[in-house]
């Protein structure tokens, strides 16, 4: 999940500005990272309803399952997002 | 301290202490047409000290001190005490500002709308705007843009103008009756000047301005112009801020609705003319 109330998100261009208040870091994302975050909300959801909303509700139609879940590593890494 | 003299710019006081009287001399020489503190009450403090006391007379030297410090600044000739005075009042702004997201950058003001200049050291930041100073603009500052967080104004800082090396002579022939301070050969910069900022700059100095265009020039090439992204604005102004990290979520809100709301272009020019020339056509297209 990606708690809502400890990010302030900004869209810019293709890239999006995140600050993370927990840890006070900036960072500058760019698809599907944003939509990730967008879609992944506070209560969060397993991998397989987060690939079939991502899908539905943007143009992310072609993102296989192995680059998904590399980005979601990558946002898990940063502490933008929390695995169950 | 010995010699003491207290000047506001802009909206910050500053209290500058002296083991010396010649450097406190020129501030207040430099410095005579600017008001004091408000309330008689400094927001920071500078020292100008002798690391030893055999200092103050033999080889005589300055270290920088004051509320906030490098603690490895090495000392300055006492030729350069000037220099000093301005290097802590700087190091003040740059380690304790806290009220504004700082800007390294040189801003000049037309009709209530401030252009917004930032770059390398070189690019020509401080020259175009003591030029466009002279030009129909109000200097705000050529060193710090203080954007207010609560406001999204940019706050004037019209500390004197530093001149380096090329500069100086480019300044002095564009400004002939600009009051300039010593020359400063051979100082860690290269040769430096300062330059008054005109009455113009320091009776405005409590105008607030709203972001109307950033620029980002570069000096040494074929004149030139391209659109800077929001996104590389942000980046490239979060390394020109001194205190972005220090000011938490309200620098990313600041830094954030400037960038977005305020539209950006690079320019590259081969000479002084050409830029200010560049500078009016950008703005006209506002």
């Amino acid at each position: 999940m990606a708690r809502a109330e400890s990010l302030r998100i900004v869209h810019l261009d293709s890239f999006t500005a995140v600050y993370h208040r927990s840890s006070g870091i900036t960072h500058l994302i760019t698809a599907p990272a944003p939509e990730i975050l967008a879609t992944l909300g506070e209560a969060g959801m397993t991998f397989a309803a987060l690939t079939e909303r991502l899908a539905t509700d943007y143009d992310l139609g072609d993102l296989d399952a192995d680059a998904l879940a590399a980005r979601l590593d990558e946002l898990v890494a940063s502490g933008l997002v929390s695995a169950a | 301290m010995r010699h003491v003299f207290s000047v506001r710019i802009g909206p910050i006081g500053f209290r500058i202490g002296s083991d010396w009287r010649a450097p406190i001399a020129q501030m207040e020489s430099l410095y005579t047409d600017y008001p004091g503190p408000h309330d008689g009450v400094p927001d920071f403090n500078v020292r100008l000290f002798a690391a030893r006391p055999w200092r103050r007379v033999i080889r005589p030297s300055v270290m920088i001190g004051g509320d906030f410090v490098l603690p490895e600044a090495a000392p300055l000739p006492l030729a350069q005490g000037l220099l000093a005075a301005e290097m802590g009042m700087n190091l003040q702004m740059a380690l304790g500002q806290r009220r504004y997201l700082l800007l390294h950058a040189s801003v000049v003001e037309r009709d209530g709308r401030a252009l917004v200049m930032t770059g390398m050291s070189g690019a020509g930041k401080s020259t175009l705007a003591a030029l466009l100073g002279t030009r129909g603009w109000r200097l705000m500052g050529d060193e710090f843009a203080l954007l207010d967080p609560a406001t999204g104004l940019i706050h004037a800082f019209p500390r004197l103008i530093s001149l380096k090396n090329a500069a100086i002579g480019v300044a002095e022939a564009a400004v002939p009756d600009g009051v300039f301070g010593p020359l400063l050969p051979g100082t860690p910069k290269g040769d430096i000047r300062h330059l008054v900022p005109n009455a113009a700059a320091i009776a405005g100095m409590d105008r607030a301005a709203d972001p109307a265009l950033i620029l980002f020039p570069r000096f040494g090439f074929e004149a030139a112009e391209r659109y800077v992204a929001p996104s590389e604005v942000f980046v490239r102004l979060t390394q020109a801020s001194t205190n972005y990290v220090a000011m938490g979520e309200r620098g990313f809100d600041a830094l954030t609705r400037l960038v977005t709301t305020v539209p950006a272009r690079a320019i590259d020019y081969p000479d002084t003319d050409r830029a200010l020339a560049q500078v009016e056509a950008l703005w006209r297209d506002l």
